[in-house]
């Protein structure tokens, strides 16, 4: 789960780390009384999840209160790529010499944590990656000793900063690390972390990424999760679904998480496009297969629904039931193809032909129906 | 073989819950030797005729052949039952369980590692010999003996390349699940290594998905070897946008790694063909395997 931007900076501010004076407001007034509590001169900086919000226009600065009043009537409000703006972050101006790029995040092939250190901060991570790779610093941190502070020093070094920082990167680092273990977080991330003119370091943004899997320690944040997906995608949460809304028209589900993506990618292998990643999980009974149906339903773009079940811990028979509640419930109609094999498979087949639906046993033939429906070709 | 056989004898932790009970019963019926179980609180009872434990302790105790375990413990308590395992001195313990929290394998994976334990999983299918034992909660029908090695991300998936290799007669040597997880016990590099010295594989064919780097580093291993057993990859993911998670924690593209065509561009490059479709990888098998046979 991602935390905004103001959030991250409050959990960054009391654990240490520098970051600009800000003010969190949701309406222009607001945001003109916060500009003038900071001397006037602000950035205005949307909040929101999407990445890449600035060159969307979601970071604005403002010479006066009253420009902040009018800057802020017009974020507010407004969407950047898809997501509703409904708070700013008003933070003083700060004068920077040098933008760096500092983060902590797990290597998953390493199995340890990871700090990455750039003096290339501001642009994005993944360009760097590519284009810079001599640019990035990976310092490794094992599970069992944590933050040593010779990892600072490495840091200092690459990034050339004078002598008289090495203690406040030191103590940043080793912040980090703590919040990254108290908070159950998968990344820690200040880019761009700004060399102030004169000295001194500060996390001009900040990014905080929870592990989903740990939300149950951190019962604060388990009651906002979600709140960064769409309506259909948070009521798949709610049902124990996990759904990924696509712009395709051909409705998917499955069960296990490769198989779903196994058939999306066939879906497009034969020509098709697919509407929807879901994956029902296993050993799903009647009722879940049920909503899952009805949800893929809801989504109007989807002109025919495809099943792909492979039936271990999940029986064929509790897939062909549920299937079938949800058409008889449902007033949409729209064509339905299930390949459908594994457990109790006989039993399910017999109750989808009997009511009248062709089932089949292999993938591709089931994808390639599909897709030819999905055309009207069929 | 590889890692067990039809002579190891399994601990299942976790034997009373509902997924533990249920597959407790099908590894049975595969021929798996199940000796007992532990669930604390739970000591005394029987689950299949199997005998359950409070603690490992005293499962090994009375059954001191144990060489492996299968957790089925929910995600908040299998950090603690992987570790009463380790401490307990299982050298194989395969963890069924998903969701568990990203710190928690981190910790026990490292610990495991330094302790010579092999984890395998996190939420995992498990691992299967074909005839011999299963420890895991794969269908077992899909999968026939025969010779090549199937190491896989993912579990339905693999049932689904299991059941088109056996449909032309290809069979299996030992089926690996590493685990959906972001950080697994063994990732692709071990597993190759692995089936390298069983002389009962002949190929091997690798099921990965978008997300990390595990394919694109074995890709890298692979083209540096001398002596090698060819290779037969499949990738899922290849539609899925950057930065959503697909289900699995580890399916999600992002810092710039791990997307479908760095990943079937670094397996190409290493030698390794990529199948676009799962009916396509009994085609590429025969094709390799009739290669070899002429020379």
């Amino acid at each position: 789960m991602k935390l905004y931007e103001y959030e991250a900076k409050k959990i960054a501010s009391e654990n240490n780390i520098p970051v600009p004076r800000g003010i969190l407001a949701s309406t222009p007034e607001e945001a003109r009384r916060a500009a003038e509590e900071l001397g006037g001169r602000v950035v205005l900086k949307a909040q929101v999840l999407v990445g890449r919000r600035g060159l969307a226009g979601g970071i604005r600065k403002a010479s006066t209160p009253d420009e902040a009043y009018m800057i802020a009537g017009e974020l507010l409000g407004s969407s950047i790529r898809g997501e509703r703006v409904e708070k700013l972050l008003v933070e003083e101006l700060v004068c920077f010499e040098r933008e760096l790029y500092l983060s902590l995040t797990v290597d998953r092939s390493g199995r340890s944590y990871v700090y990455l250190v750039s003096p290339l901060g501001g642009v994005e991570i993944e360009e760097l990656v590519r284009k810079h790779p001599e640019k990035l610093l990976k310092i490794s941190a094992d599970p069992f000793n944590g933050y040593i502070p010779y990892m600072s020093r490495l840091a200092a070094k690459f990034l050339e900063l004078p002598r008289r920082e090495w203690g406040l990167l030191n103590s940043i680092m080793e912040s980090m690390y703590r919040i990254m273990i108290n908070y159950d977080a998968e990344l820690v991330e200040f880019n761009p972390l700004a060399y102030k003119c004169g000295g001194g370091l500060m996390a001009l943004d900040a990014k905080i990424t929870i592990d989903d899997n740990s939300l149950y320690r951190h019962p604060e944040y388990l009651k906002l999760y979600g709140r960064e997906l769409s309506v259909l995608e948070a009521k798949a949460k709610q049902l124990g679904f996990s759904y990924v809304e696509l712009d395709g028209d051909i409705g998917v589900i499955c069960n296990g998480a490769g198989l779903t993506m196994a058939t999306m990618d066939l879906i497009l292998y034969y020509g098709g496009r697919p509407a929807n990643f879901l994956d029902i999980g296993g050993g799903a009974g009647r009722d879940r297969v049920r909503e899952a149906v009805k949800l893929v339903l809801e989504n109007p773009r989807v002109k025919v629904l495809l099943l792909n079940i492979f039936g271990g811990i999940t029986r064929c028979d509790e897939v062909a039931r549920g299937v079938v509640d949800a058409l008889e419930s449902s007033k949409r109609r729209i064509p339905v193809i299930v390949r459908m094999l594994g457990t109790n498979e006989e039993e399910g087949r017999r109750i989808l032909e009997e009511k009248g639906f062709k089932v089949f046993s292999e993938a591709d033939e089931a994808v390639r129906e599909a897709v030819r429906v999905s055309r009207g070709e069929v | 073989m590889v890692l067990v056989d039809r002579n190891t004898e399994v601990l299942v932790q976790g034997i009373t819950g509902r997924e533990g009970s249920f597959h407790t019963k099908l590894m049975l019926e595969y021929g798996t030797r199940i000796v007992a179980g532990v669930t604390p609180g739970k000591g005394g009872l029987e689950v299949r005729g199997v005998p359950v434990y409070d603690t490992v302790y005293e499962a090994l105790r009375d059954h001191p052949g144990i060489a492996a375990s299968i957790v089925f413990v929910p995600a908040r308590f299998a950090y603690d039952a992987v570790l009463e395992a380790i401490d307990n001195g299982l050298k194989i313990i395969v963890v069924i369980t998903e969701g568990i929290p990203l710190h928690d394998e981190l910790r026990m994976i490292r610990y495991a590692k330094s302790r010579g334990v092999t984890i395998i999983g996190p939420n995992t299918p498990g691992i299967m010999v074909p005839g011999e034992t299963k420890i895991g909660i794969m269908p077992a029908h899909v999968f026939k003996p025969g010779r090549i090695g199937l190491v896989s991300r993912s579990g339905t998936l693999t049932y689904e390349i299991a059941r088109e290799l056996g449909k032309r007669g290809y069979g299996v040597s030992t089926v690996i699940g590493l685990g959906g997880d972001p950080v697994t016990g063994l990732n692709f590099i071990e597993a190759y290594r692995l089936f390298m010295d069983d002389p009962r594989t002949d190929l091997i064919v690798l099921i990965g998905e978008i997300g990390g780097d595990a394919e694109e580093r074995f890709a890298m291993y692979y083209s540096k070897l001398d002596v090698k057993k060819p290779v037969i990859a499949y990738i899922a993911g290849k539609t899925a946008p950057p930065g959503k998670r697909m289900g699995h924690a580890g399916a999600i593209i992002s810092m710039g790694m791990g997307d479908y065509a760095s990943k079937r561009k670094a397996l190409i490059d290493a030698g390794i063909p990529v199948a676009d479709t799962p009916s396509q990888v009994p085609v590429i098998v025969g094709e390799i395997l009739s290669r070899r046979s002429k020379h």
